[in-house]
């Protein structure tokens, strides 16, 4: 930033912390992380149109230890970035703009991430019984 | 309002571009898409969970299948790319250096979906 001397409004340490904060970084953050994922697609997907032998070493890295914990990070990281996306769309139209409607919704894009993601895992712990 | 501006205005890069909206407008396009794409996606992995390479290589080569993969990837690398674009503008204040990166996050956004779209054509055709 260019330092011009003038006052600067008020930052993130003057603040109290409030949900919104938190939704508004976790969006980004869980963005850049996801940006990061489409690699695993472009691996997966090359893996597959190359052969049997290309997708031993894909799958061997989504199984491992590793793997599985990124699997797990990303998948939150998709069902927030969902859940705030859809959020952010619908106060596009302009609608949740109160104050206790907006900090509603960012709590219910924070639990329903969390529940999705809780579901899906474990699910697949169970191992995929529908 | 053009024509209340100053040629010179014009011609040292000064106001509008008149594409503002347009970066705005895609993000949200791609995201609208996403949703649907996104949702689809995790679906269809899941079903898979006990498939070997054979299988899972002839679920995706299912033509509705590789279409919304090939959709999927193409939002997902654009969607991607506006939004990195965003946070290199946010963050980089070295404008060469932010210029760079933007231009390289976007070439290989684009390299990397047509490798995508590629792959999943190589898949869908297969014998």
């Amino acid at each position: 930033m260019a330092q011009t001397g003038r006052p600067l409004s008020p930052h993130i340490g003057i603040y109290r912390w409030q949900v919104q904060m938190a939704t508004s970084i976790l969006h980004r953050a869980t963005g850049i992380a996801l940006s990061i994922g489409t690699l695993l697609v472009l691996w997966g997907l090359m893996a597959m149109a190359s052969g049997a032998g290309a997708w031993i070493h894909f799958e061997a890295f989504i199984t491992s230890i590793v793997g599985l914990i990124l699997m797990i990070g990303w998948t939150w990281a998709l069902m927030f970035h969902l859940c705030n996306g859809i959020r952010h769309l619908l106060q596009d139209t302009g609608m949740g703009y109160e104050i206790p409607q907006f900090v509603r919704s960012g709590w219910l894009a924070v639990i329903v991430s969390l529940a999705l993601t809780l579901a899906i895992w474990a699910w697949l712990a169970m191992g995929g019984v529908a | 309002m053009s024509r209340f501006r100053n040629p010179a205005r014009r011609a040292i890069g000064l106001g509008s571009a008149k594409s503002g909206a347009q970066h705005w407008w895609m993000q949200r396009m791609t995201a609208v898409a996403l949703i649907a794409l996104c949702i689809w996606f995790v679906v269809m992995l899941l079903s898979m969970l006990h498939a070997d390479y054979a299988s899972a290589h002839a679920v995706l080569a299912r033509p509705w299948n590789a279409a919304l993969m090939i959709a999927f990837t193409s939002a997902m690398f654009w969607h991607a790319q506006l939004g990195l674009a965003v946070v290199i503008e946010d963050y980089v204040h070295t404008r060469w250096l932010e210029f760079s990166l933007i231009v390289l996050v976007k070439l290989f956004a684009v390299l990397f979906a047509i490798a995508c779209a590629l792959a999943v054509l190589r898949i869908a055709l297969a014998g």
